[in-house]
């Protein structure tokens, strides 16, 4: 019976405690891209239908569409999905290139996954200058 | 008497590929869009709302805006199936949660054509 019997296993340490592991850029692209993902489907297709719904009425409820959306709080939301749509089209973009093995040893991908952040922040950032 | 040696080990469901492929396809349909609508805006250089509605009015358009809408629909049904499978574990809670995300996305399909072919 003792034969095939192991040592007591030691009990390892578990740390997973995501806002004290140091996470490289890669890592914190793709919790964006996730995040941003949940975001566009809770929020950004229902304010996209109902936007292009109400921006294609009569001319008078286009007015009223037109005040609604100016408000600086709206504002804020579009460009916070504006900021989603960017992120997650272009870390998107970038593993259809990994999966092209474009991109793949440890340098590039950082550098691309900060281009990726950066660039959505930046547009974001365009976008926002134009609104205001 | 069972066979012990015939235990069979069901893993997954094998739609793994199927939805993985699905999930690049439709991005790159959604990138295609995304690129040919700015260029449109670029174009013009901005769009004023009788322009904004021509824009709607002409059919190609419609039908590239339906098939871009197909696509992301889709795509945020893996998408959103994925994250159900990563964080909520019990199935009483995801089945239900599942079939509403499923909902949605098939009313917002239904809301979409209403806008594109619909009255004005």
């Amino acid at each position: 019976m003792a034969a095939t019997q192991r040592p007591a296993a030691r009990p390892r340490p578990v740390y997973l405690d995501l806002l004290a592991i140091r996470k490289p850029i890669p890592a914190i692209v793709s919790i964006l891209h996730r995040a941003s993902g949940a975001l566009l489907f809770l929020v950004g297709i229902p304010a996209l239908l109902w936007g292009v719904q109400a921006s294609l009425a009569a001319p008078e409820s286009y007015a009223s569409f037109r005040a609604f959306v100016g408000h600086p709080l709206a504002k804020l939301v579009a460009l916070a999905l504006v900021w989603a749509y960017l992120h997650h089209l272009l870390a998107g973009f970038r593993h259809l290139t990994q999966d092209l093995h474009v991109g793949l040893d440890l340098g590039p991908a950082r550098r691309s996954a900060a281009v990726v952040f950066a660039a959505a922040l930046l547009i974001t950032l365009i976008v926002a200058i134009r609104l205001w | 008497m069972v066979n012990p040696t015939h235990k069979k080990h069901i893993v997954g469901a094998h739609y793994g590929l199927a939805d993985w492929l699905a999930q690049r396809l439709t991005a790159v349909v959604m990138i295609v869009y995304t690129l040919f609508a700015f260029g449109i805006l670029l174009w013009h250089g901005g769009l004023d709302h009788a322009a904004w509605q021509a824009l709607f009015a002409n059919q190609f358009f419609r039908v590239a805006t339906f098939l871009f809408m197909v696509a992301l629909l889709y795509h945020a049904w893996v998408g959103m199936r994925n994250i159900t499978m990563d964080y909520v574990k019990p199935l009483a809670i995801r089945l239900p949660l599942q079939g509403a995300i499923i909902a949605a996305l098939v009313a917002y399909a239904g809301w979409t054509i209403a806008i594109l072919w619909g009255a004005r």
